[in-house]
């Protein structure tokens, strides 16, 4: 009988997204307007993606992400998680304090950073400018659109790794740390060889998780540039989104859909395993 | 205990963690100064204290945003996904916990594997169909959508709280007479319903402040919520940014409110959900 206590929650979820997302492998070898028929074309849409300026463009900066994503944000949360270990007094005032972006809505830290710091006429950015010191809008220029992003979402990122490190370093053994102490290791040296190791787990488990949201990011660049300007700031998502929605080429959307997947599929094999582990013991 | 003995180090730990502290603050801190002055003192100096206090900028974003209805959509669209969630999610997180069935590990893996399903590879057929269905601009279309994508991290988190209830409970309830349904509902649900109130929260606030999917599937100007609202208000009706800011600040407060006052259980919640799920 406990077999039915499964059924709402599979249901649910196989109705909106596993059927649908067979149906999204299916179309990605069609050309569909959303409306009428799909006609099957076999592999057009990835060869077409293949040439694609935009696509390439798309994938590279979702690369450059991922980078940006695996090193910044989980330096300054392990960082500052060993600070606030460090520091104690005070930790959980920190703790709040850096969780803080994590719950603001995108859309708004979007707007905030959008008009407020960037902007030339309205954000600090500009005041900077007005007493002498030239700083350009960077979402502005294609050079370093992406990376006027990458700041926003790092803002309002890092926090959570921090908290989350920190829970982790508050279960390294006391003993481990008492005798790096005696021994006289300075913070550095506590750091790279008694409490990263000690948290190794979390890191790993959060640089996987790392890697598979760079690959979805999408309401900061959708909100902040809308990919621009000239595509510099396009990724898959935002290409896949625009492609179904704007230009109705859903087939394409879908083959971009899948591309997304692929990269997320060899993650997510990792990342199971590591849950077998877990869930064996 | 003191991790270190170095004076200096101490006293660089608290510079760094200061400053910090001042980068997460600082565009909080510009959100709430420019929420209270005039477009014209802002475009002078975003970091001047204001002049005069502009209350009515609260009740122009009020009106233009529409809050009264967008904010009773949010609020109806987070109730309803709380609900789904909880309650589907509470169902299966004991069966998987408990392993009641054989195919408990193919199930965990199942969603495990859908939390990392990109939005993309389920979204365009849905929406599509939603559309032949008649189901966009439907609300609680829209918290089913929610509930699928949530009920994972839901399952997972709640997984952990019926695993720390112990066997010897249910095996009493049962030698009692208690039928399964009754273990489950009388005596297993009401010692985890710390773990609910936890998911309820999280869950309320992720749809609260849900982005993508509300935008695409909830278009029409009485359906839309107020996340979505304020961003069509920022992008299309209004340059005033002390009108915007004072709009994003009427959706942020009861968040900061809620999370100040709520901390543990959010930071638990969160970080357990996504660490050991």
């Amino acid at each position: 009988m406990h077999r039915l206590y499964l059924v709402p929650t599979l249901l649910i979820n196989v109705v909106i997204i596993f059927i649908p997302a067979m149906l999204t492998i299916a179309l990605a070898f069609c050309r569909w307007d959303g409306i009428g028929v799909p006609t099957y074309v076999g592999l057009a849409n990835f060869r077409a993606l293949a040439t694609d300026r935009v696509f390439w463009m798309a994938l590279g900066n979702n690369v450059i992400w991922t980078a940006i994503f695996l090193t910044i944000p989980i330096a300054m949360g392990l960082l500052a998680a060993t600070m606030m270990l460090v520091a104690r007094r005070g930790s959980a005032f920190f703790q709040v304090v850096y969780f803080l972006p994590v719950v603001i809505a995108t859309a708004i830290t979007a707007r905030v950073w959008q008009g407020m710091i960037y902007s030339p006429l309205t954000g600090v950015a500009g005041l900077i400018t007005r007493a002498g010191f030239p700083v350009p809008n960077p979402l502005t220029l294609p050079s370093t659109a992406l990376y006027g992003i990458a700041a926003v979402d790092l803002w309002h990122w890092w926090g959570f790794l921090c908290v989350i490190f920190f829970a982790a370093l508050r279960q390294v053994p006391q003993e481990q740390i008492e005798a790096a102490r005696i021994e006289g290791a300075s913070f550095w040296q506590m750091l790279r060889y008694v409490l990263i190791p000690g948290i190794r787990p979390t890191i790993t488990l959060m640089m996987i998780m790392t890697i598979i949201w760079s690959f979805l990011v999408f309401d900061f660049v959708y909100i902040l540039t809308q990919g621009g300007p000239a595509f510099s700031s396009e990724v898959l998502s935002t290409l896949a989104y625009r492609s179904a929605f704007y230009d109705l080429a859903v087939g394409k959307a879908a083959a971009v859909a899948v591309v997304i997947s692929l990269f997320g599929l060899a993650t997510t094999a990792v990342y199971i395993r590591l849950q077998a582990k877990e869930l064996d013991q | 205990m003191r991790l270190v003995e170095s004076r200096t180090t101490f006293v660089l730990t608290y510079a760094a963690l200061g400053i910090l502290l001042l980068i997460t603050l600082f565009p909080i801190a510009l959100l709430v100064l420019n929420s209270l002055k005039p477009a014209t003192q802002i475009v002078q100096n975003p970091l001047a204290w204001p002049e005069i206090y502009r209350w009515d900028n609260f009740t122009r974003a009020w009106n233009d945003a529409r809050f009264g209805t967008t904010m009773l959509n949010s609020a109806l669209l987070a109730a309803l996904t709380i609900v789904l969630v909880c309650s589907t999610g509470s169902l299966t997180a004991y069966v998987l916990a408990r392993r009641k069935i054989k195919s408990w590990k193919i199930v965990t893996f199942y969603l495990l594997a859908t939390t990392t399903a990109p939005i993309q590879l389920f979204l365009f057929p849905l929406y599509f169909g939603f559309a032949k269905l008649g189901l966009i601009n439907n609300v609680f279309a829209v918290s089913l959508i929610y509930t699928a994508i949530y009920s994972p991290f839901a399952v997972m988190l709640l997984r952990t709280y019926f695993l720390a209830v112990p066997k010897e409970l249910e095996e009493a309830a049962l030698i009692d007479g208690a039928t399964p349904w009754q273990v489950f509902s009388k005596v297993m649900l009401p010692i985890v319903s710390p773990g609910i109130l936890t998911v309820a929260l999280i869950i309320g606030l992720y749809s609260w402040n849900e982005f993508l999917i509300a935008t695409t599937f909830l278009q029409r100007t009485d359906r839309l919520t107020a996340v979505v609202s304020f961003f069509l208000l920022s992008g299309q009706y209004t340059s005033d940014w002390g009108e915007i800011m004072a709009a994003a600040l009427i959706i942020v407060l009861p968040v900061i409110v809620l999370f100040v006052a709520l901390q543990r259980r959010f930071i638990e919640g969160m970080a357990g959900g996504s660490v050991k799920g």
